[in-house]
């Protein structure tokens, strides 16, 4: 059965994805960026960087004001993705793909970069997911299914790196992937891959991405990630950005897909902004050629995860101010190994929340052109320069890379002494590099240099029709290989079966059914302390391998805030649980003819000693679609009114309702103010003819109800839950 | 190498370049420096960039490994792995999957060895 649809509220069939892969053939090549609408209308405003709005998708959440509207910012958005099994990464992709997610990037398995040739099947991975190509394949085409339902392209990206290079890159041009990650400075400074051999490997890598249309991103904010202090190698970022774009453009890989991953090198307490505006605006001006793909500084995150959220927001402020033409959503992952599903979610957030934010702002301020931004900047563009120079004085790359030019922790000029040197004869793969005879043929498309096919008679212009095109014209030439050994999808998805479309419900953080948690909370007590207590509590829980993910001293004797995360024991089962179906509302219009056929007087004020009236207001006020736009009375008695006082005049008026407002909950003082209107109401006689109603951001309605009125509302409640609760009610009361 | 920062005294050369000029400047010694990194990949070859022609030329990627190691073990790497394939199926009047199926399985290499034997 051809799987060619998904319903949205059904789960992606994982079995039918895995289905007839050996038959599937991606549906385009190349990278798409979003399509930009001027002056986009939506709901009752209007944007002036948006792109085309999603089919279906979930908005920010105070949309719900808005009509719902979801307006979508104009870089594409990565999400990086990858639990070591993608089977349940492909539901996570569906989840950021809903919240504008169209750049979703899987992270390969630590030590692919050292397997000499290409993985097959789908083995488990650690920190990421072997990338092989049944994998590639199976979350491609759900990318397919995703992207038809959000109604937006999706990019798929991963990895052209290590000493199987052009294996992979050929394997991905084949299968539709949309972008990677190639730069060989990174195989020679971080994965001690002999530089001879990257840099060959990397012109064939370079050719056939070109043919595949894939975006390139590069590896350069490694070096901000690794160097002691980051933001000192501002000059040796464009370097090694420029070298590798330069080196890609003259392969042949289009200027406008060749993305520059670049970071704000530094976050506070540094004055970040301060520093790293002046090098995004030297990078884009020494890169202007080129894209640029956002990173997000990752050097200084720690594991607090609002404090990842201000530097995410600080950099993205940064990509606004100059550009970014994709802008990463790195979470708080990296500081404490969480890469879990809600974190992805919550990041893509981030990112729309901040760029929609600030839609427009360069109509309205621009970068001053005198001043320590362009000094600044002139400084950092000509300390690269120097560098750039020394390298060329020296005897070129492999030479500088031998002298430890690279990732040193000073300002260049200046020198530490402490970058990362590697030898030109020496690292991982050194002595496999063979000169070409010759009489070297290669009959493919997108080798680099010479096919020299004319030696059989073939064409220079189409080298792989000397053996009727290669699997680039024809893909039933290309090999599938499903399965090699046990450590595959169909095993491990036979372990969880039982919590595939079934009754059975657990948590989950990453894996299906891993039954992972998080917990937060407030130890009073050193963080020491805090930390072997949370412990004891997650035991004395029940979860199982309970362990502490952040810890914030909040005063060093008084509390700690923990949260820790441990895995559930237990699971639910859907078949004995009663779920009640969502709240069906009166109509407007039945509401209005009810209270015009019976007139409908209330009382209301905010009780206790609160002077709050916010909320009440919104709840009654007409301007605020509150419950006198549907004709009803309100008596409003103001803030801190006694409750003895509401009750009275209730008596006095005849009114049919008194509706309370409950802010203050200490020592559950909101319960106990219910309780006591409830038994005054009695006292004086007219409970039977009153509906007392309470409302507050710290009710919940089943606890309210249990002091003895007659309904509570709690946060996000609306002038139409009031109206239709008190209509109805008093249609059962007449019906008695 | 450890080194005071000399910038001051560096960037006098360039300290009177107008922001183009810096820009063409920066690009002309990275193209110097990119230059002979592009030759290499021309005049050079390596496994993975003959696993990856193989792969191409519809061998599998099972095949493509001992095929390249028994290009590296004779000497046949220069020629390249995918010329090995082509010639041995020419000569043997076979597909390339078949003769990169014998390959794999470490036949027909003493004929792949005599085809390239004095030249081509």
């Amino acid at each position: 059965m051809a799987y060619d649809k998904l319903e949205k509220d059904k789960k992606i069939d994982i079995e039918l994805i895995l289905q007839d892969l050996d038959k599937y053939a991606p549906r385009r090549k190349g990278w798409v960026w979003r399509k930009p609408v001027a002056d986009l209308e939506m709901g009752p405003f209007s944007y002036k960087d948006a792109t085309e709005p999603l089919k279906q998708s979930v908005p920010l959440p105070p949309a719900k004001y808005f009509n719902n509207i979801d307006p979508q910012p104009a870089p594409v958005i990565t999400t990086e993705i990858a639990s070591g099994r993608f089977e349940d990464d492909i539901r996570r992709m569906r989840m950021a793909a809903w919240h504008g997610a169209d750049h979703i990037m899987v992270i390969r398995t630590a030590g692919q970069s050292h397997m000499d040739g290409l993985i097959e099947g789908t083995p488990q991975g650690i920190g990421g997911v072997p990338i092989t190509r049944k994998q590639v394949r199976a979350q491609r085409k759900a990318l397919d299914l995703i992207e038809d339902e959000v109604g937006r392209p999706i990019n798929y990206h991963s990895y052209v790196s290590g000493v199987a290079g052009p294996d992979v890159a050929v394997m991905f041009a084949e299968e539709g992937i949309n972008g990677a990650h190639q730069d060989p400075q990174y195989n020679v400074l971080y994965r001690n891959i002999n530089c001879v051999r990257s840099f060959v490997d990397a012109c064939e890598s370079k050719k056939v991405l070109a043919w595949a249309e894939i975006a390139q991103i590069d590896g350069a904010h490694n070096a901000n990630a690794t160097a002691r202090e980051a933001w000192k190698v501002m000059p040796e970022l464009i370097v090694q950005h420029a070298i590798n774009s330069l080196f890609s453009e003259k392969v042949g890989i289009k200027p406008e897909n060749i993305c520059l991953s670049t970071v704000p090198p530094t976050a506070t307490p540094a004055p970040c902004v301060y520093m790293d505006l002046p090098y995004a605006v030297a990078l884009r001006d020494f890169c202007r050629r080129y894209r640029m793909r956002a990173q997000m500084n990752t050097k200084y995150i720690d594991s607090s995860a609002r404090e990842a959220t201000v530097t995410h927001v600080l950099n993205m402020f940064i990509s606004k101010l100059t550009r970014a033409d994709i802008q990463s959503t790195i979470t708080p992952d990296e500081g404490r190994n969480v890469p879990w599903h809600i974190y992805n979610i919550e990041a893509c957030d981030t990112a729309k929340q901040t760029l929609i934010g600030l839609d427009g702002l360069m109509e309205m301020v621009e970068l001053k052109n005198d001043g320590p931004l362009i000094e600044k900047s002139r400084e950092i563009r000509e300390r690269a320069c120097l560098f750039m120079e020394e390298i060329v004085e020296v005897g070129g790359y492999f030479e500088a890379v031998q002298e430890g030019f690279f990732v040193d922790s000073a300002m260049y000029p200046e020198r530490n002494g402490d970058g990362i040197a590697r030898k030109i004869e020496g690292g991982i793969g050194y002595g496999f590099v063979y000169e070409r005879d010759e009489d070297y043929m290669a009959p493919v498309t997108a080798h680099y240099g010479y096919n020299n096919v004319e030696q059989y008679g073939g064409d220079p212009k189409d080298p792989s029709a000397l053996i009727d095109g290669c699997t680039f014209e024809d893909r039933n030439k290309i090999v599938y290989i499903d399965e090699l050994d046990d450590d595959n999808v169909n095993t491990r998805m036979d372990e969880n079966a039982k919590y595939r479309n079934s009754n059975f419900i657990k948590p989950e953080m990453e894996w299906l059914a891993d039954g992972t948690v998080m917990l937060t909370m407030c130890i009073p007590a050193n963080k020491r302390t805090a930390e072997v207590v949370a412990v004891e509590i997650g035991n004395k829980l029940g979860l199982e391998d309970p362990e502490v993910i952040s810890r914030e001293v909040l005063q060093e004797a008084e509390g700690t805030r923990i949260e820790m995360k441990g895995k559930l024991k237990f699971d639910v089962d859907l078949s004995t649980l009663v779920i009640p179906p969502e709240p069906v509302y009166l109509t407007d219009e039945e509401i209005r003819n009810d209270v015009k056929e019976h007139p409908l007087k209330v009382v209301c004020g905010t009780v206790g000693e609160d002077e709050h009236s916010v909320g009440l207001l919104e709840i009654i006020n007409i301007k605020h679609g509150g419950i006198e736009r549907f004709g009803i009375e309100c008596i409003y008695l103001g803030t801190s009114v006694p409750v003895e006082k509401l009750v009275d005049a209730a008596v006095e008026l005849n009114a049919e309702a008194i509706l309370a407002s409950t802010i203050i909950s200490h020592d559950n003082i909101h319960y106990k103010n219910m309780k006591r209107i409830n038994e005054l109401a009695i006292e004086k006689g007219i409970r039977d003819k009153v509906m007392i109603v309470a409302g507050g951001t710290q009710v919940i309605p089943e606890e309210a109800m249990k002091t003895g009125i007659d309904a509570g509302f709690g946060r996000n409640s609306h002038g139409i839950d009031v109206a239709s609760f008190l209509v109805e009610e008093r249609i059962r009361r007449r019906n008695k | 190498m450890e080194r005071k920062d000399d910038f001051a005294e560096r960037r006098k050369h360039i300290a009177k370049l107008s922001d183009e000029e810096l820009y063409d400047k920066f690009w002309e010694l990275t193209a110097k420096v990119v230059d002979p990194l592009l030759e290499l990949g021309k005049k050079n070859t390596t496994p993975s960039v003959e696993r990856a022609v193989l792969l191409r030329m519809g061998v599998s990627s099972l095949q493509s490994k001992p095929i390249v190691e028994g290009c590296m073990d004779r000497g046949l790497m220069g020629k390249g792995a995918g010329h090995v394939v082509y010639k041995l199926s020419k000569a043997k009047n076979i597909s390339i999957p078949e003769a990169a199926e014998m390959l794999a399985e470490g036949k027909g290499w003493d004929e792949a060895v005599a085809l390239f034997k004095g030249g081509k």
